[in-house]
């Protein structure tokens, strides 16, 4: 756990972010507040559920929103600076230098008719600017970066097409293609979901490994459980486009707090055994016109009367930790 | 038994050779009870479900269902015996038709097998499946698949496979696709129902947490074979093959407690090899830290070390 000063800037930090997205049904009101930091150096994971808004809050960080994607309000700070308000290039420049994501399905990430080497030279010349490189000097960099990610004979699959790799390799190029761009902060958005577990083991401890020798801060996000455990310092969970708790990662997960994160947790199987619960009662809600107060509320086992209200703020609980739920009002 | 699977063998010819899907696997299934069926993608367990619904006809080998065979093409298979054995698929959104509503997609099965039966009562029956499932008939009757969850189409799949009144189930990675609030949905109703009707379920999956959580015994494939087969505390407690300890080795977990239960002696190496041309001898060789000559040389038995866990590895059969 790095140490929290006041006055340090955190390298990013999400504040009241609200994004919603126009579709023929009318707005939906996706992101209704985000907010979450990531210190230099940190590991900090995202957990929730499909459609909890996760993957949104990433794709606003890069700048990647879909173009029916309107933000509606808050700041997302890189060193203290709002990348909403930078212009395009000032953007691409960070995008291009600082920044790398991981997407979830590797296929996908690569071009299947261009030879895998072929395309990440040309995504490192598009990173390098113009002639400031040597070309020799480029493969040598991803041959490298492919040994680094521990790739079997990397000469062959740099010549290779995606479809003559496997998802675990094609997995692992995509990483190396990540390492070769990223000097600060590595988004990597359910990295190991298509995976088989055996691979899926292999790829975390890569990650893991490679993010602690370059010193890179991490941003996981997931709906794995236990792939977010092993790998981070902290964790956020959200809930239906809010953040619901923050924690260390051993305390969250020995003592969720948020009535929703105790129940995910619990639905969860366990490997020691002891059966499985019913799970959460009820759906997620519809994003067309989400709950009053906290969005949880119409599932909540503890609602009180004031929590289709108002929205919770956040309070305090051990160890750092942030609930937005009135069962923790009276610390 | 209700179910007994003997040298079952399904090989796909394919223009670049031959894939050994299933390669010569034996196990019983017995009568209400969950047997797990786990392995990695390319291992076989989903074909070895279809065999058993009837989907592919096995190359070789016997399926006996009550003591009878029923490893004949699917057209020459009793019709009592099509509806004693239904099959859940792993995604729900392609195995519903999406031009059907619930109340047609779990009528279907009643047409076929129950032709005496009035569309009054079928229609009372199938308020009382879904009702079964925890779908309000009211409610979900005359929707379509496009306006269901997740979740909600895999109980209208469920549903479905209960309409002609099974006696053994085959579920596919039946809740791989979900979420795990909503897997727990899911898994609390299929775990009532078998109560209820005394249903056998084959449980196939990838998910070993799931796994020690739903079945009363666990079989572990790997391209195309069964390594080990053990009643599920002592596959979790005492695993003995070295792939079966690989893979609870790379299970991520919740709790320091789970993180003790897993075997810290082999870390994950290495990729599956291709089925089309598996390794000789023992085909997890390639990927195992404890391999010695004999592995690549001799096939290795599939054999009892005690009451009930087989293992197929030189290392616990020495004179096989």
């Amino acid at each position: 756990m790095p140490s929290r000063e006041d006055e340090r800037v955190p390298l990013l930090e999400v504040r009241n972010l609200k994004v919603s997205y126009k579709t023929y049904r009318g707005i939906l009101k996706v992101l209704d507040g985000v907010n979450f930091e990531i210190e230099k150096g940190e590991k900090v994971g995202i957990i929730g559920e499909s459609g909890c808004g996760k993957t949104t809050t990433m794709k606003a960080i890069m700048r990647i929103l879909p173009s029916n994607a309107i933000v509606e309000g808050g700041e997302i700070l890189y060193n203290g600076t709002d990348i909403l308000k930078m212009s395009e290039s000032e953007f691409n420049k960070i995008r291009r230098e600082r920044f790398a994501m991981i997407f979830q399905d590797p296929t996908a990430a690569l071009n299947p008719v261009f030879k895998v080497g072929e395309q990440l030279m040309d995504i490192l010349r598009y990173s390098k600017g113009t002639g400031k490189y040597d070309e020799d000097d480029l493969k040598e960099e991803i041959i490298g970066a492919f040994r680094e990610v521990m790739l079997p004979d990397p000469e062959r699959v740099f010549d290779s097409y995606p479809f003559q790799l496997s998802g675990g390799m094609r997995q692992r190029v995509c990483i190396a293609l990540a390492l070769l761009t990223a000097k600060e902060l590595l988004i990597a958005d359910e990295p190991t979901t298509n995976l088989d577990v055996t691979i899926q083991d292999q790829i975390l401890r890569l990650i893991k490994d490679l993010v602690s020798r370059r010193d890179l801060s991490v941003i996981l996000i997931s709906h794995a459980l236990g792939a977010v455990r092993g790998l981070v310092d902290r964790v956020y969970v959200m809930y239906a486009g809010t953040m619901v708790e923050s924690n260390e990662v051993n305390e969250l997960f020995r003592s969720p707090k948020h009535p929703y994160t105790r129940a995910l947790l619990s639905s969860a199987p366990r490997l020691t055994g002891g059966g499985i619960s019913q799970g959460i009662p009820g759906n997620v809600p519809d994003y067309l016109n989400p709950p009053s107060g906290c969005r949880f509320h119409p599932r909540c086992e503890s609602k009180k009367f004031i929590c289709d209200i108002e929205p919770p703020g956040f309070f305090s609980v051990e160890k750092g930790g942030k609930v937005a739920c009135f069962l923790y009002a009276e610390r | 038994m209700i179910l007994e699977v003997e040298n079952l063998k399904k090989y796909f010819e394919v223009s670049l050779g031959t894939v050994r899907a299933i390669d010569d696997i034996s196990f019983g299934v017995e009568e209400g009870e969950t047997f797990g069926l786990v392995g990695e993608s390319g291992s076989g367990k989903s074909t070895t479900g279809h065999v058993i619904v009837g989907i592919y006809k096995p190359t070789s080998g016997k399926i006996l269902y009550k003591g009878e065979d029923i490893s004949v093409p699917l057209k020459k298979r009793p019709i009592m015996l099509k509806k004693e054995i239904q099959m859940v698929f792993q995604d729900p959104r392609s195995s519903l038709n999406p031009m059907q509503t619930v109340r047609d997609i779990v009528e279907l099965p009643m047409r076929i097998h129950m032709k005496h039966m009035s569309s009054r009562d079928r229609e009372a029956k199938v308020k009382r499946i879904l009702e079964e499932v925890g779908l309000p008939p009211e409610d979900f009757m005359n929707r379509f698949p496009r306006e269901l969850g997740g979740g909600e189409s895999q109980l209208v799949a469920i549903a479905r496979a209960l309409a002609s009144e099974p006696s053994f189930i085959v579920l596919d990675e039946p809740t791989s696709a979900l979420d795990v609030s909503i897997q727990a949905k899911i898994i609390s109703v299929l775990l009532k129902l078998q109560r209820e009707y005394n249903l056998s379920y084959l449980f196939i999956t990838h998910d070993l947490s799931l796994v020690r959580n739903v079945s009363r015994r666990v079989a572990i494939m790997y391209l195309g074979k069964i390594y080990e087969l053990a009643p599920t505390e002592r596959f979790f407690v005492n695993p003995l093959h070295p792939y079966t300890k690989m893979l609870l080795s790379s299970v991520p977990v919740l709790t320091e407690d789970e993180e003790r239960l897993k075997p810290k002696e082999i870390r994950s190496t290495g990729e599956i090899p291709s089925p089309m041309n598996p390794p000789s001898g023992c085909r997890f060789r390639t990927r195992c830290p404890l391999a010695y000559e004999r592995c690549s040389e001799v096939e290795p038995k599939f054999a009892e070390v005690e009451d009930g866990h087989y293992v197929a590895c030189h290392l616990y059969n020495s004179q096989s």
